[in-house]
C-alpha cells in the first residue's frame, strides 16, 4: 500500500488498483461490467449442468438417475439461476460497460453502488446453493415448486424454501440498485450534446429494462414475503381456510414475471440494434419508431400478466381483457423485426458472428410469437397450459431471444473490452454448433406437447419416448457448444489479433454512442472531462 | 444535464459495499436459521444486524465527508436526487402489490369463497362459509382463530392520522426554516417531525398490544389480521426508518451541515417522510375505515 501510494502521491487516478481490493473495492464501471460478465458464465454452467440432469433422466421413460423430488428441485434451480444468475447479470455486465462509455460519461451515476449490486449476486447464488444442499443438511423437503413458487407446494417445502426467498430478496435488491443507478446514469450523465434522441438503442434498450425492474422487483419480493409469514407466523394469505386465496400469489408472482420476460429480451433487442446496422452498413431503419416500440412494450407487458392463469377460474371478462392484451404485444414485436429486417434491406451485408446472431435471433424468435400468440388465446391455451408446448414457446423466447442477444453482445463487444479479435472461424462453428443442437433440442417440443406430454414431470408415457430422446441428444450437443464458447473467450483474452479502436468497419453506421471513439481495451478511466457530441 | 465546471466525484475504491454484502447475507442467513428452530440463529442474525449498524455509520460517514469537503458538484447531486426518486418509486410499487393483495382478497377471492363466480370451487370446502369485510369468523374456525370485534377507525388510528399529518407540517415548517437559513427554526420544526413520529410509533404499539389482547386481531386470526398486520406493519417499518434519518438529519443540521443552497440529504429524508404520510392515508381509508 505504501510503495502505491508513494508512486501517487500527486492524486493521479488513471492507474488501475491492484490484487484483490481492485475488485473487491472496485468502483470502476468497466472492472465490475467484467465481474458481472465473469459472474454469469460461471452461472451459465451451473444453470447449464441442472438443465443436463434434467435432459438425462428425461432421455428415456421410467426413473433413471434422480429422484422426483431433487428432479423438481433441479429445474426449479434451473430457471431461478439462469434468470437472475445469468442473463439478468451478462445483460447488466454489458450495461456496465458499454453505457457510459456511450453515452460518454466517467463512470455510472453511484459507483460505490454499483459495487453493492453486484457483489449481492454472489452472496444471493450462495444462498440458492445453500438452499440446494439443505434437504440433506438440515432435513425437510427440497423445493419442487418450480421457480413460480406457487403455494400451497411451496409452504411445503423445508428450510431450503426460506433459503430460496432470502436469495430472492437478496438478488431483488442487487436487481433494484442496478436499475436506479443505470437508469441515474442514462438521464444524468450525458455528455454535453448526446440527447435523448442521439442516445445508441442500446441504451435506449436499457433504461426501459431499468424503469420496468424498478417496479416489478417490489412485487416478487412482496410475494415471497408474504409466503414467508404464511410458512412461520401463522397468516393466511394463500390458504383459503383463512381466507385467503393461492391464486392471490399467482397474481403477485406474474405481476413481476411477465415484465420480467421483457427485462430480459429488451437488452438483447438493444443489442440487435447496435449488431444489425454495423454489418449492414446503414443507418438503422426507423429509430424513433424502434424507441416508442420498445415503450409501447414495456408499458403493455405490465398490464398483461394474467394470461399465465387462464386455468385458474378468472372470469371471462378478465380473461378476455388480457387475452387481447396479450395478442396487442405482437404489434411491438413485429415492429421491432420490421425495424431489423428494413435496415438489412439493400445494406452491405457481411456475416460474422454476431450478425449471424442478430439474423437467427430474428428468425427463430418468430417461433416464440407464433406460439406465443397460439398460446394467448384462451380457449387454445386451455389446451396447451403446463404441456411441453410451453416449454417449447418459452425456450425460443428465451434462448433466441435473450440468450443469443446476448452471445451477440459478447462477439460484438469482446475486441473493445478485451483488445483482440477473436477467432471468427471459432465463432462461426460456435453459432452453427448451438443454432443447430438449440432447434435439435426444442423444436421436438412443440410435438410432444401438442400431443400432450405434459411439463414438470420426471417420468412421461412411452409414446413421447422418441421426441424426448431427440430432445436430449439435442441438448447435450448444445450444453457441449459452451466449452468451445469458454474456450472462444479465454484465447480472446489471452491473445490474438489487436483490435483497433473502431474494430468492425461499419460500427459508425447505425447510431452508436462514443464508444468507438476510445481505444481497445479502453483506459481504466474514460471521459473524466465529458466529450462535446456534435 | 448539467455541464459541469469540475470532474464529476468518482469515489476510489470503497470497502463499504462489500460489508453492507457480508451483513445483509449474515442477516437473511441467521433469519433463515431462527425461523427454523436453530438455536445459534438469533446470534448469527445479531451479528448480521451489527454489521449492517457499522455499515451505515461508516458508508454515510464517507459521503457526509466528502459532502462536506466540497467533492460533489451539482451534477452529483443530480445522480443522488434522481436515486432517491426512483428508490421512492420501487417502494411505491411495493406498497402497491399489498394494496392490491387486499383489494384482491376483498373483491375477488372472499365473494370465490362464498360461492361468486361460474368458475369457481373454493365454495365447495366450506358451505356454510359467509363472505364479509373485516372478515370476522374464517372457513377453517379450527386452524385459525375468530376476531372478536374488527379494528375501528375512531380513537388512535384518527389521533394517529393527525399525528402524521402534523409532522408533515412540522417538516414543511423546518424546510422554511432551511430555505431562510434559519437555523433555530430548522432544527426545531425538525425535533417536533421526530417526536410526532415517535408518539405515532408509542400508538401503534400500544394499539397492537390492544388488537391482540382485546380484539382478538391477530396474524393468526385469518387473511384480515394478515392483511391488517401486513399492511401497517410495512408501514410501521418505514415510520421506523423514517424517523431514524430524520434524527440523523436532525443533529447534522444543529451541527450545520445544511445550507439553504445545498442540503440533499434533508431533502432525500423529507420526501421519504412525505410518501410515508401519504401511504399512511391511503392506508387509513383502505385498512382501517372501509
Amino acid at each position: 500500500m505504501t510503495s502505491i501510494a508513494a508512486t501517487h502521491d500527486d492524486h493521479d487516478h488513471h492507474h488501475a488498483p491492484t490484487g484483490w481490493r481492485r475488485w473487491v473495492f472496485s468502483t470502476n464501471h468497466k472492472d465490475i461490467g467484467t465481474m458481472y460478465l465473469f459472474f454469469a458464465l460461471f452461472m451459465l454452467f451451473l444453470g447449464g449442468a441442472m438443465a443436463m440432469v434434467i435432459r438425462a433422466e428425461l432421455f428415456s421413460p421410467g426413473l433413471q438417475f434422480v429422484s422426483p423430488e431433487f428432479y423438481n428441485n433441479m429445474f426449479t434451480n434451473h430457471a431461478l439461476i439462469m434468470i437472475f444468475g445469468m442473463v439478468m447479470p451478462a445483460a447488466a455486465g454489458m450495461a456496465n460497460w458499454m453505457i457510459p462509455m456511450m453515452i460518454g460519461a466517467p463512470d455510472m451515476a453511484l459507483p460505490r453502488l454499483n459495487n453493492l449490486s453486484f457483489w449481492l449476486l454472489p452472496a444471493g447464488a450462495l444462498m440458492l446453493v445453500l438452499s440446494i444442499v439443505a434437504p440433506w443438511v438440515g432435513g425437510g423437503m427440497a423445493v419442487t415448486a418450480g421457480w413460480t413458487l406457487y403455494p400451497p407446494i411451496s409452504l411445503q417445502a423445508g428450510m431450503s424454501m426460506d433459503l430460496l426467498i432470502f436469495t430472492i430478496h437478496l438478488l431483488g435488491i442487487s436487481s433494484i440498485l442496478a436499475s436506479i443507478n443505470i437508469v441515474t446514469t442514462i438521464l444524468n450523465m450525458r455528455a454535453p450534446g448526446m440527447t435523448m434522441m442521439k442516445m445508441p438503442v442500446f441504451v435506449w434498450a436499457w433504461f426501459f429494462t431499468g424503469v420496468l425492474l424498478i417496479l416489478i422487483m417490489p412485487a416478487f419480493a412482496g410475494g415471497v414475503t408474504m409466503l414467508l409469514f404464511d410458512r412461520h407466523f401463522g397468516t393466511s394469505f394463500f390458504d383459503a381456510a383463512g381466507g385467503g386465496d393461492p391464486v392471490l400469489f399467482q397474481h403477485l408472482f406474474w405481476f413481476f414475471g411477465h415484465p420480467e420476460v421483457y427485462v430480459l429480451l429488451l437488452p438483447s433487442i438493444g443489442v440487435l440494434g447496435m449488431v444489425v446496422p454495423t454489418f449492414s452498413r446503414k443507418p438503422l431503419f426507423g429509430y424513433k419508431s424502434l424507441v416508442y416500440g420498445m415503450a409501447f412494450l414495456a408499458t403493455l407487458g405490465m398490464v398483461v400478466w394474467a394470461h399465465h392463469q387462464y386455468t385458474v377460474g378468472m372470469s371471462i371478462w378478465a380473461t378476455k381483457y388480457f387475452m387481447i392484451g396479450t395478442i396487442l404485444i405482437s404489434i411491438p414485436i413485429g415492429l421491432m423485426k420490421f425495424n431489423f429486417i428494413f435496415t438489412m434491406w439493400r445494406g452491405s451485408l457481411t456475416f460474422e458472428t454476431p450478425m449471424l446472431f442478430a439474423i437467427a435471433i430474428i428468425l427463430m424468435f418468430a417461433f416464440a410469437g407464433v406460439t406465443g400468440v397460439m398460446l394467448a388465446v384462451v380457449p387454445a391455451d386451455l389446451q396447451y397450459h403446463d404441456t411441453y408446448f410451453v416449454v417449447a414457446h418459452f425456450h425460443y423466447a428465451l434462448i433466441p431471444g435473450a440468450v443469443f442477444g446476448l452471445y451477440a453482445g459478447v462477439f460484438y463487444w469482446l475486441p473493445k473490452w478485451t483488445g483482440h479479435m477473436y477467432d471468427e472461424k471459432l465463432g462461426k462453428l460456435f453459432f452453427w454448433w448451438t443454432t443447430i443442437s438449440f432447434n435439435v433440442t426444442f423444436f421436438p417440443q412443440h410435438f410432444s406437447g401438442l400431443a400432450g406430454m405434459p411439463r414438470r414431470i420426471v417420468d412421461y408415457g412411452v409414446q413421447f419416448t422418441e421426441f424426448n430422446m431427440v430432445s436430449s441428444v439435442g441438448a447435450f450437443a448444445f450444453g457441449l457448444s459452451h466449452l468451445l464458447f469458454l474456450y472462444i473467450i479465454i484465447k480472446t483474452i489471452r491473445g490474438g489479433e489487436p483490435a483497433p479502436a473502431k474494430p468492425w468497419e461499419g460500427a459508425q453506421a447505425g447510431t452508436p454512442g462514443l464508444e468507438w471513439t476510445v481505444s481497445s481495451p479502453p483506459p481504466f478511466h474514460t471521459f473524466e472531462t465529458p466529450p462535446e457530441v456534435k | 444535464m448539467s455541464s459541469s465546471q469540475e470532474h464529476y466525484y468518482v469515489p476510489d475504491g470503497s470497502r463499504w459495499p462489500i460489508i453492507a454484502v457480508c451483513g445483509m447475507f449474515t442477516t437473511v442467513f441467521g433469519t433463515a436459521l431462527w425461523i427454523n428452530d436453530i438455536s445459534l440463529g438469533p446470534w448469527i442474525v445479531a451479528l448480521g444486524a451489527l454489521g449492517i449498524a457499522y455499515l451505515f455509520f461508516g458508508w454515510f460517514g464517507d459521503v457526509i465527508d466528502e459532502s462536506m469537503s466540497g467533492k460533489y458538484n451539482a451534477q452529483v447531486d443530480t445522480s443522488f436526487r434522481q436515486g432517491m426518486m426512483w428508490f421512492i418509486s420501487s417502494e411505491a410499487f411495493f406498497f402497491a402489490a399489498f394494496f392490491g393483495s387486499l383489494y384482491y382478497i376483498r373483491m375477488i377471492a372472499m365473494p370465490w369463497l362464498d360461492g361468486e363466480g361460474h368458475l369457481g370451487s373454493s365454495h365447495l370446502l366450506w358451505e356454510n362459509f359467509s363472505a364479509s369485510w373485516p372478515l370476522v369468523n374464517t372457513p377453517d374456525t379450527e386452524k385459525y382463530t375468530q376476531v372478536i370485534e374488527p379494528m375501528g377507525a375512531g380513537g388512535i388510528p384518527m389521533i394517529n392520522t393527525l399525528l402524521l399529518l402534523s409532522s408533515g407540517v412540522t417538516l414543511t415548517w423546518a424546510h422554511w426554516g432551511l430555505k431562510k437559513d434559519s437555523r433555530f427554526q430548522l432544527v426545531f420544526g425538525l425535533m417536533l417531525t421526530v417526536i410526532l413520529g415517535a408518539v405515532f410509533m408509542g400508538f401503534q404499539a400500544y394499539e397492537y398490544y390492544h388488537a391482540y389482547d382485546a380484539l382478538g386481531l391477530t396474524l393468526n386470526s385469518g387473511v384480515y389480521g394478515s392483511t391488517f398486520y401486513m399492511l401497517t406493519g410495512f408501514h410501521g417499518m418505514h415510520v421506523t426508518i423514517g424517523a431514524i434519518m430524520l434524527a440523523v438529519i436532525t443533529v447534522r443540521a444543529a451541527k450545520g451541515h445544511f445550507s439553504h443552497e445545498k442540503h440533499f440529504a434533508f431533502e432525500a429524508v423529507a420526501w421519504y417522510w412525505h410518501f410515508v404520510d401519504v401511504v399512511w392515508l391511503a392506508l387509513y381509508v383502505f385498512v382501517y375505515w372501509l
